[in-house]
């Protein structure tokens, strides 16, 4: 992952000092390896905080809608499943696609912290590429433990989209793709499978836990209206009952409703959730929903056109 | 035809039978003059399904279906133009999409899929507009009181857990 970095860090260097852009929109250290935030940085000093590694699964795509206001061109580091939910912002006109040079930067899959630490414990210094493209190598206080990709990969990586970047100024590619993805609608089918009350129970399980944190909403790429929904006081539903109704059920539904058509299956909603619910398996449903009703689509890949939800066919079905 | 009151009625017995709140989304230029035919035509639907009149079936935002599930609907009904006859030429394409998919992701998440409904009635068709409601309320009936989507809160003191009629599976 060195070299990775080190050709990330030297690019966006190059980019700041040759004043080609005006600022670098990328992932900041934290306190500790797993502990990475977006930011971005306006000078070569401010990038000696920048990292690009393993925990780096942030979608940094939503934050154009507001960096993309100031003065200047960015740059900004885009993961191939980044570069739909980027296209998207730029069908929507939320981001001018002029003020950004997107470049596509390598990803084999991101990890998870919880994963990671379940796998070898906690005090997890860094996760690091072995010989064997299967195996990661996870480094704690303790030690090192080599395990299979895929057990610590996020649930938005084992349903990976490929390898492609739909949008791309420049590349930096260092090492043969791989395939971390699988079957994305497996979790949906297993759902469609049970019975009305199976699925009532299961949802009722999951999202009654939702502690109405907004997370999922405030980290979604499409979720980008100015004034939302869900921030009017006299809407009643800017608060939660403390109640197992099926109340909290509805802000799920409205919410994936609202990006239906439109959500590229970033997956960053599941991967932000405090309490681990699966908010994924919605908006999988819906996409599940119109690629069998009216025909495959991808949001995202392409730049313009009509979403699935603003067109029709006369022969569509019930 | 016999007359059902709004709310739960009492039958001879003095027991309570249950009469579904039904919500019908009727469209201005056909479903709801087909409305008043069956009215004018003495064609007899269930007095609990109230009609709220709208410009075209697609002004109907996903979110007015929810809100009426969670405020004690037990079904929800949504009429328009036949696609092709709608009078602002393509609203009501837009509607089957919307609510194809809405009605398939509340069924998803375990609501009654017969609970809510979109049909096409034109003007002439008073008839098929009484034998829709009619069809449409007796299925709700089987289903039961719509507990799973509704805020308890919004519940009135006979929506308790007393009323008669069992939650069917599927």
């Amino acid at each position: 992952m060195t070299d990775l970095y080190n050709a990330c860090l030297s690019r966006a260097q190059e980019l700041l000092k040759s004043g080609e852009v005006s600022r670098v929109v990328g992932w900041k250290k934290g306190e500790f390896c797993f502990d990475v935030s977006p930011a971005y940085f306006e000078s070569a000093e401010e990038l000696n905080e920048f990292t690009y590694d393993y925990f780096c699964g942030a979608n940094l795509s939503k934050y154009l809608v507001q960096i993309a206001k100031k003065e200047g061109k960015s740059a900004v580091f885009l993961k191939p499943c980044d570069t739909y939910s980027f296209n998207e912002l730029v069908k929507e006109h939320r981001v001018p696609r002029e003020k950004i040079h997107v470049i596509a930067v390598e990803c084999r899959g991101k990890a998870d912290i919880k994963k990671a630490e379940s796998v070898a414990g906690e005090g997890v210094l860094g996760i690091n590429e072995t010989d064997d493209v299967n195996l990661l190598e996870i480094k704690t206080r303790s030690g090192k433990t080599q395990t299979e990709r895929r057990n610590i990969l996020l649930t938005k990586c084992l349903s990976c989209k490929g390898k492609k970047h739909v949008a791309a100024d420049e590349k930096i590619i260092l090492k043969e793709p791989i395939e971390t993805g699988s079957d994305r609608f497996a979790g949906v089918e297993k759902l469609e499978a049970m019975t009305a009350e199976q699925r009532f129970a299961f949802w009722k399980s999951e999202l009654s836990r939702c502690i109405r944190c907004n997370a999922c909403r405030n980290v979604c790429p499409a979720c980008t209206c100015v004034k939302c929904v869900f921030d009017n006081p006299e809407s009643g539903v800017a608060a939660k009952a403390n109640d197992t109704s099926f109340e909290e059920q509805l802000f799920h539904v409205i919410r994936a409703f609202h990006v239906a058509g439109r959500c590229t299956d970033c997956g960053e909603c599941t991967r932000v959730c405090p309490q681990g619910i699966p908010l994924h398996l919605l908006n999988r449903k819906f996409i599940k929903d119109i690629d069998t009703k009216y025909g495959e689509f991808q949001a995202g890949e392409e730049a313009e056109g009509k979403t699935p939800l603003t067109s029709f066919k006369e022969d569509d079905g019930q | 035809m016999q007359s059902i009151e709004n709310g739960n009625a009492l039958n001879g017995a003095g027991t309570q039978t249950f009469v579904p709140k039904i919500v019908a989304f009727c469209c201005n230029w056909c479903s709801y003059a087909g409305a008043d035919l069956a009215g004018s035509s003495r064609l007899a639907y269930p007095a609990s399904v109230k009609i709220i009149r709208v410009p075209c079936s697609c002004r109907v935002n996903p979110t007015f279906v929810l809100k009426a599930f969670q405020q004690g609907a037990d079904g929800v009904i949504l009429c328009g133009c036949h696609p092709g006859d709608c009078h602002y030429v393509t609203g009501n394409y837009y509607t089957r999409r919307r609510m194809a998919l809405l009605f398939s992701f509340l069924d998803y998440l375990g609501i009654e899929r017969d609970r809510m409904r979109v049909e096409w009635v034109s003007a002439a068709e008073g008839a098929r507009f009484s034998q829709v409601m009619n069809d449409f309320v007796s299925k709700v009936t089987a289903l039961g009181e719509n507990r799973k989507i509704a805020d308890i809160r919004c519940k009135g003191a006979s929506g308790g857990e007393d009323v008669a009629g069992g939650n069917n599976d599927d």
